[in-house]
This record gives structure tokens, C-alpha cells and sequence, in this order.
């Protein structure tokens, strides 16, 4: 069985599946649980400063949107940090670490930006033997609006000034968590390497209106008959966490910091699909939340039975496996040419690729009166979508046309070379190159 | 209980009244609203899709599937109904696995299609639960309209007529309307007094008026009619039986299959309803059907089904069989009956086994006996006392594809007239089309 242990940030977990700061992670009690089950790490619900601790509100604090059958697809929440005193979390951390010393215990804080704020915390959370620190500079609703959180994680001299203060005053590893609501992810990313940032973990929620309530004309959740932009997470963000992921493992300014990939991560391939992307763990809230802690044991399995079959033998050697095949549009080889194949035994005859095809793209599927649907190749343009909206899985397949071969939509034989757009003939730049 | 299912003869309080209600249950039980957003997402709203083509009155099956998908169960009740005024009533009785179900995509997919028919019971349940109706009548146009028979057919007929603004009278011989709706159909597909509330429910258009107890033939002749109405529209249906040809067939307890469905239907208590202890159903259809398995849903303690032909040829549906066997009631194939034993009451009846070859079905000398202190036939009904002047083929009224007979004035359309299978849906077209026909007829005349 391939071995999942994971050093993360010079972190020791034995697996790569930690538990990302959120509910699941506010208290002793769930901690425990998690352990139990087999959760490789926590990052505790994010801590606050000394003093009165911060309030919640008292009504729903999470939206939904659902795919079929109610499955859960996102959530979006207007909770705080934690609402519960930094004394009570402290010792709860320091018990919770003695009793699971293999385990990964990373301490979420988010406080004023003031260096004296972070200097006043830093050492007492370091002497709870926890692993390390990760700074919230993510959470995009309320704490935001006190200039903390998001409001942070949006301007990159923030995030590095106050990375630094973390380095200086402890000497735990630092992680740096993103927020998705910014234009270039790259951009913090950067900011934090320049702060001697350990890693990063991303993505916190992102900010949303999950519905309104048509009656009451109130977004949900309401809280007395008004609402207020959330964060969004669970499986529906998973495209975007993946994109931001791989845009902070292939920019060459960042290519060696570590990176926590969060984000949607509800089943084992949707955190090989992290790793692969250039993660080294990942981190789960919403699953979680969602279906219990017992899905670890899906995780771990799913994972592990993954590797075995392609010959990994850690998750290291996982990490960052299709950071080389992601590149920018201009580089894709414009000389690949496909043709959509219908499979005619496994066609039910619904129909559905003709009306995308016919309605929204390029008419390349004729319909006889008995429903046999064809591809008409001189009108194909590989587009993908008939294959996309056909309920058969492998009815319709997309076939690679061999070099030689004539593409009948543009009359010309497949060129065997590649080449892409920075030297196409239509692309003024590649002709002013000339 | 004062008797159970093995006393000899014919008798009531077989079972239990408890046991009776249970029986007695719907078939298939409504879907809750989650059960059917979980049905309707199975929709793959096909591109021109065949089970709009495989429904006798077209509607639009996967837009009212995507209605209720996006919380609008009566808006797609609407768009049921617009197609079939009768849609909860077919919802419940439509044989929708030969008909839109069997050409439901998933159904070649994976044999399991769309449950079309639970999620049109579900709107169409929505939007009469409400209590309203949603049509309205267009302006008077002054023409009257008489429909004969107040069955699907002419119930459809009648509310599309009212509908177009035509003033439209309903004579039927029974005391309540619906037809095989209220007097045939299994109670288990139509429980809670259904036929009735929808009858009600569809006549709220306005413009139509029932006339009951009223005879064609004998309180009114067709002439009549034709003489004091614009048009006329003759929903019959069969109301004659065929007989057994076997020898001893006149004896007691040798009865007619469509009767003994029609008293179950009107009983008001399930208890008082005799049934035999050996019951045995001679046909193939789903008359054959219902009344083996509501016989024993009474009680009866052995019940059998004998069918001339194989099963291939049997036109009750799989479904239908399927059900008969689940309740315990026996299916033989290839035999024919050929005499019925008994002093003066049936106590058996003897069969032949058949093939069919060149010369069609023929016995093969082979016999059986089954004891039966309660027969019931199921071969068949015929048109009973058709209207004289209107031309007949192969014993229906002859109509054209929009329900026009060969008299003036008169249309037809459900089980009565040719064209179609005999079914609820199908009359329910049927009646429909001839009400645009007339419509555009006596517009025309008008115009
Ligand atoms: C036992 C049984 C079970 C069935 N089960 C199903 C089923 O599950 N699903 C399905 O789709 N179909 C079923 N059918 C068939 C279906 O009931 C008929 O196809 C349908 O009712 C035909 O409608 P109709 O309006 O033509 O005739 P009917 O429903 O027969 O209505 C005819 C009406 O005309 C009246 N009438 C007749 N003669 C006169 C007259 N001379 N003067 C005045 N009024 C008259 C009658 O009283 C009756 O009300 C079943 C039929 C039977 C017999
Ligand atoms: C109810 C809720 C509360 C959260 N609270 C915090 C928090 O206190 N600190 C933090 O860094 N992230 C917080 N998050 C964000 C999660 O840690 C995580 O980044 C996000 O949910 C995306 O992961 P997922 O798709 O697996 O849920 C919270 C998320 C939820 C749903
Ligand atoms: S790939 Fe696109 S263009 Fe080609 S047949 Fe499919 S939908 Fe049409």
C-alpha cells in the first residue's frame, strides 16, 4: 500500500487529508473526533485576540445551493472566527496535541494588523506545541469589514508585512491562506514568498449570494428579513481552487512554495487532482460538514489504491505531476485536430447532442426520421459539447485525426507538426515578429 | 369475520375490513414533493421526444417534467391538461409502459424509464388540490352542442366545446357521470372517489349541462338531437358483452366480468360484496385483468385466468400480468373453453388446449377441468344498440381521422367509434379533436 505520510511545511501528518479551519475544526471535542476517525491534521477554527470574544449571529448562518436529489454542491456561511474564549482554545490545543503527537495541529489566527496584535498572540499559541500557524487572510464577509481577513488578503503589502512579523515573532512554520477574491492569485502568492512565507493554503470561501428568498425579497440566509454576502465553498468552487492552484505552482517566482490545496475536495480524486496540480495535502471543510468525518476512510483508501495502481509510492512523488502540462492558451498545438464519433450501439436516441449542436453550435449532427444521429465531420469543430450533454457515458468520444488525414471542415490534411498561435499567420503579433 | 377465503360458494366477508381497505389501496402511491424532483431529474429532456409521440393526446411530457424540476408543479399540470383535460385520470389508469414509458430513452438505457406517469399524477394532483381550473370559456358563439355519453370521450368533447364558447348539453343513460371512469376502471387505480371529483372538477369551465338517466334510443333518438342541436357527438362506448359460446354457459354464476367490476365500483362497502371461493376469468384483456385480481382482493381463495392464445399474444400489458401474478392469481395460457359443468350453478368448467396454425386456432383435443363456483367472461365488449343511419365497420361507428361519421351533423369518437385502441387516453384524443372539428365546422358554416 503506498505510504500517504506527507511533510508539509516541515509539518509531519500521516496522511494528506487535514481538516480545514471551519466548524469541524472549533473545539476540543470535534478535534478528537477527527482524530479518532483518522484525519491526518487539523487547522484549528481561526483564533481572535485576547479579550471579549467576537460574536455570531444568532439566526441561519448558511446558504445552499443543491444539484439533483438535494446533493449539496456549495455552501455559503456568514459565520466568524471563533466565538469562544482564545483561553478555552489554548488549553484545548495544548491537550488535544499531547494526546495526538502524530498528528499535524496547525493554529488559525486572525487578528488587528498590528504588529503589537500578533506579537501579543504568537508566543502563547506557540506554547501550546501545536505545529504551526496559518493566517486567515481569507475570510471575505464580517471580519473583513473590521479591516481584517480578506481585507488583508487583498492587498499583497499587507500580507507580506504582516508574514513578516509572524517569522520574526515565532519560530513555528507560517502558512499564508488566500483568499479567491482578488483578480490574480499570483500576486498574493508572491507577496507572501517575499514575507518568508512557509506555504500557502487556498482557497478560503469565496463571496456570494447563495439565493433569494422570492417571497420575502431577502437573501439567504436571512437574518431577520436581510442578508449579507457570504463565502462560498464546497464542490462548485473545486474548478476555481484547481485553477489558482496550478496558476501559484507553474509561476516561476513562486514554483518552490508549498502549497495547502483547499477548496471543494469532497472525494479521493478530487485531492489527487490537487497533488497533481501541485499541492502537497489538501484540506476538506464543506465534505466534511456534509457527510461526517468517516469519509477520511474514503479518502485515504481512494488515495492510496490510486497510487498503488499507477506505481506512486508517496504522495510527494504525486505533487506537482501536471504542473508541466498546464500552459497558456497561445501554446496549445492549433494542428490537433478531432472529429466527435457517435457510438451507435450505446446511443438511446435522446437527442440532446443534436439540439446542442443544432441550437447552440455548429449544426455538425444530422437526425434521420428513425433517430440515428450523425456527426457531419465538414461541420465539426471538436467543440466537445454534444460529448458534454450526452447522458451515455462514452457514447460520444472525441478521435484524433492522424496527420495525412483530410480534415473534409477546412479541406486540408492534418499537419503533423505542431504549431500554435504565436506564429499562426492570423495572429498580428507573430506577423509584426516577422 | 364470518367467513375466509376457502368457504365453499359465493360469499361476502371474506376477509377482514381492514384487510379489504389495505387491498383496496392505491396502486401506486402519489409521490412527495422531494420523491418527485428526484423522478423529474431523470429527465433527459430529449431533443422532439418520442414519448410525446407515444402519448395519444401529445403533451408536451419532458416541458412538464422540467415545470415540476423547477418547483412549478402547477404550471405543469397546465400543460398537461391542455393536451388532456382527463390528464389525472390517465395519470392514474394510462397502461404507460406500452405507451409513453416504453418510449421513454432510459427505458432502452436501462429498462427503467422516466416514471411519466406518477410525476403527471403529481402536477395534475397539485393543481386540483387547489381547487381550480384553469381554463376559461371564450365568448359565446351561440351554438349548441349535444354529447352522448359522458365517458372520456364526451367529457372531453364537451369541455373543449364549452371551452371554444359553444353551449353544450351532456346525456348519459347511468345516474353519474365519468363512464368506465366511475362503472370499469380498477378501484385501486382510482381511489378516493377520484372519477367523481374530477368530473366536478372539470365541469367548473361553466356551459356544460348534465342531463343523467337519459337514454339514446329511448328518452331521445338521434334524429331528435340532430334536429334541436348544431351538432352532435356520440361517446357510447361499448356497452355490450360477448357471450361464451361453450356449452352450459347460460348457468348460474356464469357472469359477465364488466358487471361485476361495475357493482365493486359502486359498493359501498367492500364487505357486503359476495365473491366465489374458485374463481375463473375466460379472456386476455385488462377486463380479464381486473376482475381476476379484484376477485381476489375480496378473497377469493383461488383464482385463475384462462387465455385462448400465448402470452405473447395477450393484450393485457407485462405490467398488467405481472400484477395479476404478484396478487396470487394464476395465468394459463392456450386453452379454450368448451363446456361449463354444474346442476344449474357452475362447479367446473372444462377446457381444451389450442395452437395456432394455418387454420388459425384450433383445439388439440387435449381437456382440463377447473373447479369454479364463480365464472366471469372477459371476451370482449360489442356497441350495444348503435344509433340506426350511421354505417358501421367491424362493428364500431365509422369515423374519419377528426371523428365525422357518415351522418350529418354527428361526429363519434372513444371505444364506440373506429380508430384507436380502446383506452382511456385514446378516447379522451379522440373526443377532443372531434370538439376542434365541430368547432371549426359550424364556425365555418357560421362565418
Ligand atoms: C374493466 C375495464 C378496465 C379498464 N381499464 C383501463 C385502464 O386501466 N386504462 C385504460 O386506459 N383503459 C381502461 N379501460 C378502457 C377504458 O375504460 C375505455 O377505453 C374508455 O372508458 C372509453 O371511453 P368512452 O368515453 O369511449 O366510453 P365509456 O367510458 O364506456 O363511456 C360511455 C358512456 O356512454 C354512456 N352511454 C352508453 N350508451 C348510451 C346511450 N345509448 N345513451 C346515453 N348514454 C349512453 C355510458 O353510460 C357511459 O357513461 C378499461 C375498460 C374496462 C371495461
Ligand atoms: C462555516 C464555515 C466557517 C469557516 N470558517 C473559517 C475560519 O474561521 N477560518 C478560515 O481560515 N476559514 C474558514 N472557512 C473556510 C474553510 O476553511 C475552507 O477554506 C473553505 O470552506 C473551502 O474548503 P471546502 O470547499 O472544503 O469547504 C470556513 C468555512 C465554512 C463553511
Ligand atoms: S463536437 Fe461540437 S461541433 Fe462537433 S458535433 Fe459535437 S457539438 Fe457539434
Amino acid at each position: 500500500m503506498a505510504d500517504l505520510t506527507t511533510t508539509f511545511a516541515g509539518i509531519k501528518s500521516p496522511n494528506p487529508f487535514w481538516l480545514a479551519s471551519a466548524p469541524p475544526t472549533d473545539k476540543e471535542y470535534n478535534v478528537r473526533r477527527a482524530f479518532e476517525a483518522g484525519w491526518g491534521g487539523v487547522v484549528w477554527k481561526t483564533l481572535g485576540e485576547a479579550g471579549p470574544p467576537i460574536v455570531n449571529v444568532n439566526g441561519p448562518r448558511y446558504g445552499v445551493v443543491y444539484g439533483a436529489d438535494r446533493r449539496v454542491l456549495g455552501i455559503n456561511n456568514i459565520e466568524l472566527i471563533t466565538d469562544r474564549p482564545l483561553e478555552t482554545n489554548l488549553e484545548e490545543i495544548t491537550r488535544v496535541k499531547k494526546d495526538f503527537p502524530d498528528r499535524a495541529l496547525v493554529a488559525s489566527i486572525m487578528v488587528p494588523c498590528e504588529e503589537a496584535a500578533w506579537k501579543a498572540i504568537l508566543p502563547r499559541v506557540e506554547d501550546t506545541g501545536c505545529d504551526g500557524i496559518e493566517l486567515n487572510f481569507g475570510c471575505p464577509h464580517g471580519m473583513s469589514e473590521r479591516g481584517m481577513g480578506a481585507a488583508v488578503g487583498q492587498v499583497p503589502e499587507y500580507i507580506q508585512m504582516v508574514t513578516e512579523w509572524c517569522k520574526e515573532h515565532c519560530d513555528m512554520p507560517v502558512i499564508v491562506k488566500l483568499t479567491p477574491n482578488i483578480t490574480d492569485i499570483r500576486y498574493p502568492a508572491r507577496a507572501a514568498h517575499a514575507g518568508h512565507a512557509d506555504a500557502v493554503s487556498l482557497i478560503n470561501t469565496v463571496s456570494s449570494i447563495t439565493s433569494v428568498n422570492l417571497d420575502t425579497m431577502s437573501p439567504e440566509p436571512s437574518i431577520d428579513g436581510k442578508g449579507s454576502h457570504g463565502g462560498f465553498c464546497g464542490p462548485a468552487v473545486k474548478p476555481m481552487a484547481l485553477n489558482m492552484v496550478a496558476e501559484i505552482a507553474r509561476d516561476p517566482e513562486t514554483a518552490d512554495l508549498p502549497i495547502s490545496g483547499i477548496g471543494g475536495v469532497t472525494t479521493w480524486r478530487d485531492a489527487a487532482e490537487f497533488l497533481a496540480l501541485g499541492a502537497g495535502n489538501v484540506q476538506v471543510c464543506t465534505a466534511a460538514m456534509v457527510y461526517g468525518f468517516g469519509i477520511i476512510k474514503e479518502l485515504t483508501a481512494g488515495l492510496s489504491g490510486w497510487m498503488d495502481e499507477k506505481g506512486y509510492t508517496s504522495v510527494a512523488e504525486v505533487s506537482g505531476r501536471a504542473v508541466p502540462n498546464v500552459t497558456d492558451w497561445q501554446y496549445l498545438n492549433l494542428n490537433y485536430i478531432a472529429k466527435a464519433r457517435i457510438d451507435q450501439d450505446a446511443c438511446i436516441k435522446c437527442g440532446r447532442c443534436y439540439a446542442a449542436c443544432e441550437d447552440t453550435s455548429h449544426q455538425a449532427i444530422s437526425m434521420s426520421a428513425d433517430r440515428t444521429f450523425e456527426v457531419i465531420d465538414a461541420e465539426c469543430v471538436a467543440c466537445n459539447l454534444c460529448v458534454d450533454v450526452c447522458p451515455v457515458e462514452n457514447c460520444i468520444t472525441m478521435e484524433e485525426l492522424a496527420p495525412g488525414v483530410i480534415d473534409t471542415r477546412t479541406g486540408k490534411p492534418v499537419d503533423a507538426n505542431y504549431a500554435n498561435w504565436t506564429t499562426h499567420p492570423n495572429n498580428p503579433s507573430a506577423r509584426a515578429a516577422e | 369475520m364470518s367467513h375466509s377465503p376457502r368457504t365453499p360458494g359465493i360469499v361476502s366477508e371474506r376477509l377482514s375490513p381492514d384487510e379489504l381497505a389495505r387491498n383496496f389501496e392505491d396502486l401506486h402511491a402519489p409521490y412527495d414533493g422531494h420523491e418527485a424532483m428526484v423522478a423529474a431529474d431523470r429527465c433527459y429532456f430529449c431533443h422532439d421526444a418520442p414519448c410525446i409521440t407515444a402519448c395519444p393526446t401529445t403533451i408536451d411530457i419532458p416541458l412538464f417534467i422540467r415545470q415540476i424540476q423547477t418547483g412549478q408543479p402547477e404550471g405543469a399540470a397546465k400543460t398537461i391538461f391542455d393536451q388532456n383535460i382527463l390528464g389525472g385520470m390517465c395519470a392514474r389508469v394510462c397502461p404507460t409502459e406500452t405507451l409513453c414509458e416504453d418510449a421513454c430513452v432510459r427505458e432502452a438505457a436501462e429498462g427503467k424509464p422516466v416514471e411519466i406517469g406518477r410525476l403527471q399524477r403529481f402536477a395534475t394532483d397539485a393543481l386540483m388540490a387547489k381547487g381550480v381550473h384553469p381554463y376559461e370559456r371564450a365568448a359565446s358563439t351561440g351554438k349548441k352542442i349535444a354529447v352522448v355519453g359522458a365517458g372520456p370521450a364526451g367529457l372531453a368533447c364537451a369541455h373543449r366545446a364549452a371551452m371554444l364558447g359553444h353551449d353544450v348539453v351532456v346525456y348519459d343513460a347511468r345516474p353519474k357521470p365519468g363512464g368506465l371512469n366511475e362503472y370499469g376502471i380498477a378501484s385501486y387505480k382510482t381511489v378516493g372517489g377520484f372519477a367523481q371529483a374530477e368530473v366536478a372538477w372539470l365541469l367548473q369551465i361553466g356551459g356544460i349541462e348534465m342531463r343523467h338517466d337519459q337514454k339514446l334510443g329511448s328518452a331521445m333518438t338521434l334524429d331528435t338531437l340532430t334536429s334541436e342541436y348544431d351538432a352532435v357527438f356520440l361517446g357510447l362506448g361499448l356497452g355490450g358483452v360477448n357471450s361464451l359460446g361453450a356449452d352450459g354457459a347460460d348457468k348460474d354464476n356464469v357472469d359477465d366480468a364488466v358487471g361485476f367490476i361495475a357493482d365493486l365500483r359502486q359498493a359501498g362497502d367492500l364487505t357486503k360484496l359476495p365473491v366465489g371461493r374458485n374463481v375463473v376469468v375466460i379472456g386476455g384483456g385488462m377486463t380479464a385483468v381486473d376482475a381476476a385480481v379484484q376477485s381476489k382482493l375480496l378473497g377469493a381463495d383461488d383464482v385463475t385466468i384462462v387465455y385462448r392464445r400465448g402470452r405473447d399474444a395477450m393484450p393485457a400489458s407485462g405490467f398488467e400480468q405481472d400484477l395479476a401474478a404478484s396478487k396470487g392469481v394464476r395465468l394459463v395460457f392456450n386453452a379454450q373453453p368448451k363446456a361449463v359443468y354444474g346442476n344449474g350453478t357452475v362447479c367446473e368448467i372444462e377446457f381444451e388446449y389450442t395452437e395456432s396454425g394455418a387454420a388459425g386456432l384450433t383445439g388439440t383435443g387435449e381437456t382440463f377441468r377447473l373447479p369454479a363456483d364463480q365464472a366471469f367472461m372477459a371476451i370482449g365488449q360489442t356497441l350495444a344498440d348503435a344509433p340506426d343511419g350511421l354505417t358501421l365497420e367491424r362493428g364500431k361507428i365509422a369515423v374519419d381521422g377528426a371523428g365525422k361519421t357518415s351522418v350529418a351533423k354527428v361526429w363519434a369518437g372513444g371505444d364506440c367509434a373506429t380508430g384507436g385502441d380502446d383506452l382511456t387516453v385514446t378516447a379522451v384524443a379522440e373526443g377532443r379533436d372531434a370538439a376542434e372539428d365541430i368547432h371549426n365546422e359550424l364556425m365555418q358554416s357560421a362565418g
